[in-house]
């Protein structure tokens, strides 16, 4: 341990490297996260088939790979196409539990992971695939050393920014976003005002979808996908989620990024074995910390 | 009630799978061997080119006049279920062919974690099983008496590729103990068991091991690691974490531009990493049980290039012929040779036969140690070279020279 801070003190460059890296891929992460913080805030539904949609877009971007377009033209194929699976997702079972207490949306959400992951494995096999942007690396020279940056993280980058912002705007702007943000505030009262929660949870778990089967899209191209992959990408979710609280956007990025250059710090210093572990460890420490937080303030109020 | 009988009836149908072998000798008895195997779930594809490599070997034995014990001859049948890739099925079904079945002859199911649920059936039921696909090394340290293995065990895998980087050192006039070894396993039994043998053998040749991590089942990203490797430099770096390992490491090798001169890691043909990433893993050694370029030979299928022949001829859509079909192979012949040498249908004596075992196959020379394993066939080392995979160690065997260094690109 000792010897690979030594290495980052001897090797500056290696920061960048590694904090490049973490930025990069805790972008991808944050959609994903937003996702679930949108489901989770909105619906009170714990999306425990998160992951699996991210690898479904992941499929998707693959997929059209295979057929000789680049997967980059996955992206809004995904977006689609797993928008249309959320929503019919939701009439046939989430609309069935959604009312229901928290065990039953946990179980039926786990419950379509699994199905989700069966049903890829016998569409396209348990074998890794990867979809190939065919983008070069770029090396570049700074504080006495060299770092890379590939292409397709850069845009990968990019299209994260990009949607997010989109989605900003949308949940600002239009009326079905104004609509989300009044049903997540208070589902009966948005419903005496006329709002029909029903679409907006319709809407809303198919916009999750659709955001992450644009991360799948994402992973595949910088990671592996396999049909049992989706668990992490679940976990990750969560934990930042978890750390940042619902409803609260700047939080779900801040935390995305902050995990995603702690992944990278705590491979690079720690070893690759305990790469998640710092992550779950930071979890711990921010619930610890928030707890201590909230019984302050809760004596204030006493 | 009439429903239920109708969807057991569906359900039994579909997990009951038999495979019948054809052409076989019509004054021939059977002799059926059992095997659960996965067809389903995430060992699928290579159960099914194990279950390929058992069908094309009882074919060929049958088609040869089958098995002669004393003035009788018997034809080979192989009984299979799907075990959908999960180890507590494996030794349900198990139980399943021995008891309603009553089959006294195993076959190996696919994969270390499915073979370990295995052999404490067979162990106890006192059923000899000749397996092809569990290559762990705890598979031959509990004492079984019933399980042999025809294929090397995981410690071996990179082990060969310690040797080579020491090797090369001498001749370009280097101390090996000067040589770096950068190490990155997968944290699973199969990681470590092939993590074990290369630190055996870094000990053995003086090297120096100067990065160490163990990767996270569940985790696709080693680039931390792999920044690491940049700033160290090491001679050698040697991954593994199945084929996940390999596309990852791949990948990032290109992607960060790490120009280590000597890579080796495991499962470079199953993560096909040639086709997705062409050029940039010219000079990875990827070790393999078994090629059809070694010159091997038997009296069934002939040499190792016949094999390969024979079975692209047999079954469609095979570019390369997987080892793991070969080894499925060697170990219906094995049963052949041991039948024949025991004279005899008796578990036991087959049993002792098969432990007596000393053959040269298409595959390699088969002889079990007491534990079980084989210990007459080394592992090989192949270099990618212009996107082929070579034979570059053991030398003996070698049809190539080794590369060195790699040229990264």
């Amino acid at each position: 341990m000792l010897d690979n801070l030594n290495l980052l003190a001897l090797a500056p460059v290696l920061n960048i490297q590694i904090l490049l890296d973490g930025i990069f891929i805790g972008a991808i992460f944050a959609l994903a996260a937003y996702g679930l913080a949108l489901v989770w805030g909105v619906m009170n539904v714990k999306n425990l088939a998160q992951g699996e949609f991210v690898i479904m877009g992941g499929y998707i971007a693959w997929y059209v790979g295979t057929l000789g377009i680049h997967p980059l033209f996955g992206l809004p194929i995904s977006i689609v196409v797993m928008f249309a699976f959320g929503w019919v997702t939701y009439k046939l079972i989430i609309a069935r539990v959604v009312e229901k207490d928290m065990f039953i949306s946990l179980l039926a959400t786990f419950g379509m992971a699994i199905v989700i992951q069966q049903a890829l494995n016998l569409a396209f096999g348990p074998e890794i695939q990867i979809a190939d942007s065919g983008l070069p690396t770029h090396s570049f020279k700074a504080l006495g050393g060299s770092f890379t940056v590939a292409e397709i993280k850069f845009y990968s980058f990019l299209i994260c920014c990009f949607l997010a912002a989109a989605v900003i705007a949308f949940m600002k702007k239009s009326r079905m976003g104004q609509a989300i943000r009044a049903t997540a505030q208070d589902a009966r009262a948005a419903k005496v005002m006329g709002i029909d929660t029903e679409q907006v949870f319709a809407f809303t778990y198919a916009l999750n979808a659709a955001i992450c089967g644009a991360a799948g899209v994402m992973i595949s191209m910088i990671w592996v996908i396999q049909p049992f992959y989706g668990i992490t990408h679940s976990i990750r979710s969560f934990v930042i989620v978890t750390a940042a609280g619902f409803g609260n956007l700047p939080g779900v990025i801040t935390a995305a990024f902050g995990l995603g250059i702690a992944e990278q710090y705590g491979g690079f210093i720690l070893g690759a074995e305990l790469q998640q572990a710092t992550v779950v460890g930071m979890l711990l420490f921010v619930l610890m910390w928030r707890q201590l937080q909230m019984r302050r303030h809760r004596q204030a109020v006493q | 009630m009439r429903h239920l009988t109708k969807w057991t009836l569906a359900a039994v149908a579909s997990v009951a799978l038999v495979g019948v072998s054809t052409d076989a000798n019509a004054a021939c008895e059977e002799l059926v061997l059992g095997s659960a195997i996965s067809f389903t779930g995430k060992y699928s594809t290579n159960g099914i080119h194990a279950k390929n490599g058992y069908d094309i070997a009882a074919k060929r034995i049958n088609e040869m006049g089958g098995v002669k014990i004393g003035d009788k001859c018997y034809n080979f049948t192989i009984k299979y279920y799907d075990d959908e890739s999960t180890p507590a099925r494996t030794a349900q079904l198990l139980e399943r062919l021995i008891k309603q079945d009553g089959v006294k002859y195993f076959l190996g199911p696919y994969s270390s974690a499915t073979t370990k649920a295995a052999a404490p059936v067979v162990e106890k039921y006192k059923i000899p099983m000749i397996e092809a696909e569990g290559a762990s090394r705890s598979l031959f340290n509990k004492g079984y008496k019933y399980l042999f293995a025809v294929l090397s065990t995981s410690e071996q895998y990179l082990a060969s590729s310690i040797a080579l980087a020491a090797e090369v050192a001498k001749k370009n006039g280097k101390d090996p103990s000067s040589v770096k070894v950068a190490m990155a396993f997968e944290n699973d039994p199969f990681s470590l068991d092939v993590r074990a043998g290369v630190v055996d053998d870094v000990k053995k040749h003086g090297l120096k091991i100067v990065i160490d991590d163990k990767l996270p089942r569940d985790l696709s990203d080693m680039s931390a690691t792999l920044t690491k490797v940049k700033a160290v430099k090491p001679d050698l770096l040697v991954v593994s974490g199945h084929s996940k390992g390999a596309a990852t490491a791949a990948r990032q090798i290109k992607e960060l531009q790490i120009d280590t001169p000597m890579i080796a890691m495991t499962h470079c043909e199953s993560a096909k990493i040639v086709k997705k990433f062409g050029a940039a893993t010219n000079g990875f050694l990827c070790p393999t049980q078994w090629a059809e370029t070694l010159s091997y030979k038997d009296k069934y299928f002939g040499t190792a290039a016949e094999y390969d022949t024979l079975f692209k001829k047999t079954f469609d859509g095979y570019k390369n012929v997987p080892y793991q079909a070969a080894q499925a192979s060697a170990a219906v012949l094995v049963w052949k040779d041991a039948f024949e040498r025991a004279q005899s249908l008796d578990t036991e004596k087959v049993r002792e036969a098969i432990a007596a075992t000393d053959m040269k196959t298409f595959y390699g020379n088969i002889k079990f140690s007491k534990a079980g394993n084989n210990i007459a066939k080394p592992m090989v080392l192949r270099q990618i070279q212009d996107g082929k995979y070579n034979v570059v160690a053991p030398s003996e065997w070698a049809s190539h020279k080794v590369v060195h260094p790699r040229k990264a690109q």
